[in-house]
């Protein structure tokens, strides 16, 4: 599903990643752990074909359509919850009709636990609730790769182990995760774990 | 490649625009007051002589037009490259033309269009000769179409910078220069009792140029904002 | 082919085959821009109407003509850059903007000079010298695009597509420049025209002509020299290069 091959990555005249190597087949959960400023969210922004100038090598993705959850909410704060994700169904092809769509949207609310915040401006909603929104993109994804970055930033401890379950269920319908975070994962699903920071 | 439909995409691409700039109706008006603020220093400037205005009114409503559009043409990917919108709609199976299209069709429709029809107004009181009003009016509608395309390449490129602003009108003005001159000349023909077609035509070549060849530009300029930032 | 073009990405070929390349041009540059002056300055017949003041155009004409080539050399090398991602081509389009804007001011400079005793005035809007004026701005544009950039590949590459904007701009600029001076040009101030040339005037300035262009790339070597020595000053070939130097100089 994603092939790497001989990246060096480099961040602001530094080395960060040298003759580094990954495959990630279907199925697969990936975790890549590191300390702040080993590049972690570099290789991420890499692997998502955000960022191109910083590494040589080759990056390889199978996959048509990713989901790439960084740093950056990507959500507009004039948008409610509905609209934003209304917006990221439409831009990303589904060709549901839009009553599919909405009963889509209100499932995948219900699943981040923002009930009775589907019409609330974004800007007023709280951290962790802007990220549930953000997060709330998992379940109406159809891409079979995720990256995520941090996923669990700004979560409380139950909303937590619903995300752990959602990606193992990512994982166990065939598609593929690689993320970053530094908080433990727990589950028994095997993980893939990748250490960066010796280059 | 699986695609939506493409048209489909476009509107609700535009709708959106256009619903998060009436959350803000207060910004579409920036762009009217400055135009009006600016047409009022000429005169305070160069003295209230109606026959000086009329004859210095087409370069100047012209040029105030064109740094209207500038000015609104700086911000028009900031949000979006900040809240991570921006690289989120790279990672979209959607064509980038489209996107950058539908930008520049909502900013036109919140700029250059109200310009255009509140230029009147504003050519009445800088003692514009009536029987130029509809040259004056068409000459907007198209060229500032053609400043919003072109405008919109110089925010995808510096949109990633700290200090965008002044880069902006630097990138851009030079781009300006054949808008200007036959936009504006299109208003002194059309004032001195000539055909201002030609003109006209020359502003609708120009745009068709621009519709063709600026959103490749603007893509590739937010593609490689986004890569920096 | 391929193996040439590969060639000409690596920084160690390029920067052995452009000194070679300098050792002969530079010495021709040198001499044809003197035997141009000479004969552009002194022996050419004088201008029946503006007499020797005309003499200007050996500058000014051959300056605003590579300046102008020089864009689209920087924008070509920017194309490269963006289609086969080759470092080399975004050194050569990062080294034409400041050659370029120097012969455009000195376009302009010269312009200024020769307005004076033509027209009585340092500054004219006529059509060459606005275009010029504006040509100026597009350099100055991509330079500071250039250093708004941290990260040197992205300045590059925005460089380039905006470069690229350029060339399809410039032929649009000059033509609606034209035509705006056609259109406000008053009936006594008339610019002597080059097809009308005389052939003992026509001829120094096509030699002028050629010693610019000459000029043009000597710069345009001898710059992307300076900046393959910067990027590539910790590699090994470069240190190597440094310590020969040194030793030949102790030597």
């Amino acid at each position: 599903m994603l092939c790497v091959e001989a990246l060096v990555l480099e961040r602001g005249g530094r080395l960060l990643l040298n003759d580094f190597s990954l495959r990630v087949s279907a199925g697969q959960l990936v975790l890549i752990e590191g300390d702040n400023g080993s590049g972690k969210t570099s290789l991420l922004r890499a692997l998502a074909g955000l960022a191109r100038y910083d590494h040589t090598g080759s990056i390889r993705r199978s996959a048509e359509s990713l989901l790439y959850l960084g740093h950056k909410s990507g959500l507009k704060g004039l948008l409610t919850p509905r609209e934003n994700l209304a917006w990221y169904c439409q831009s990303h092809s589904q060709s549901h009709g839009r009553d599919q769509r909405n009963a889509d949207i209100e499932a995948a609310l219900a699943a981040v636990d923002l009930v009775g915040f589907e019409d609330v401006l974004c800007h007023n909603l709280s951290a962790g609730q802007q990220r549930r929104v953000n997060l709330a993109r998992l379940y109406l994804s159809p891409a079979p790769l995720w990256l995520l970055d941090e996923p669990f930033a700004a979560i409380d401890r139950t909303g937590v182990v619903g995300l752990v379950r959602t990606l193992v269920q990512q994982v166990e319908r065939g598609g593929a995760v690689v993320m970053t975070s530094h908080q433990a994962l727990q589950t028994d699903h095997p993980i893939t774990r990748i250490r960066l920071g010796q280059a | 490649m699986s695609g939506a439909p493409l048209l489909p995409f476009l509107s609700a691409c535009l709708r959106r625009q256009l619903l998060l700039a009436f959350r803000r109706p207060l910004e579409i008006a920036n762009p009217l007051l400055f135009f009006l603020l600016v047409v009022m220093l000429f005169p305070l400037g160069i003295g209230p002589d109606p026959r000086q205005l009329a004859e210095f009114a087409p370069g100047i409503l012209w040029i105030v037009a064109l740094l209207a559009t500038l000015l609104a043409a700086e911000s028009l990917f900031r949000v979006d490259f900040e809240d991570g919108t921006l690289e989120q709609l790279l990672l979209t199976p959607q064509p980038l033309y489209l996107s950058c299209l539908s930008y520049v069709l909502a900013h036109w429709l919140l700029t250059g269009l109200p310009l255009t029809l509140v230029a009147p107004l504003f050519a009445v009181m800088l003692q514009l000769p009536p029987p130029a009003l509809p040259a004056l009016m068409l000459s907007l509608l198209l060229g500032t179409a053609v400043l919003s395309l072109v405008g919109s390449i110089g925010a995808a490129l510096t949109v990633g910078l700290k200090r965008g602003g002044l880069l902006i009108s630097l990138l851009i003005i030079p781009f300006y220069v054949p808008v200007l001159i036959f936009g504006s000349g299109a208003v002194q023909f059309a004032a001195l009792g000539n055909s201002a077609q030609p003109q006209l035509l020359v502003l609708g070549g120009m745009l068709s140029l621009a519709i063709a060849l600026a959103p490749f530009a603007i893509a590739a300029g937010l593609r490689i904002s986004v890569d920096a930032g | 082919m391929w193996s040439f073009f590969h060639k000409l990405g690596s920084p160690p070929w390029l920067y052995a085959i452009s000194g070679k390349i300098l050792q002969w041009l530079l010495p021709v540059t040198l001499l044809l821009l003197a035997v141009g002056a000479v004969w552009g300055l002194l022996y050419a017949p004088a201008d029946f109407r503006q007499g020797n003041s005309y003499r200007i155009i050996f500058v000014h004409v051959p300056a605003s003509v590579v300046a102008l080539a020089g864009y689209y050399v920087m924008a070509t090398a920017g194309a490269i850059s963006l289609i086969w991602k080759m470092k080399m081509a975004d050194v050569a389009m990062r080294s034409c903007a400041p050659i370029g804007a120097a012969l455009t001011f000195l376009a302009l400079l010269s312009g200024a000079v020769w307005g004076k005793p033509t027209w009585g005035t340092w500054w004219i809007w006529d059509a060459r010298v606005t275009s010029m004026l504006v040509l100026f701005f597009l350099y100055v544009g991509v330079i500071s695009l250039y250093e708004a950039f941290d990260n040197e590949v992205a300045a590059a590459r925005a460089c380039a597509v905006l470069s690229l904007v350029g060339t399809v701009n410039i032929p649009i600029i000059y033509k609606s420049v034209d035509w705006w001076y056609s259109l406000h040009q008053p009936a006594s101030i008339k610019f002597t025209e080059e097809s009308s040339m005389h052939s003992d005037m026509l001829a120094p300035l096509l030699l002028m002509i050629v010693a610019f262009y000459c000029l043009f790339i000597c710069s345009l070597l001898l710059y992307m020299r300076g900046e393959i020595l910067r990027r590539e000053g910790t590699t090994h070939w470069v240190r190597k290069l440094l310590l020969d130097a040194g030793d030949a100089h102790a030597v």
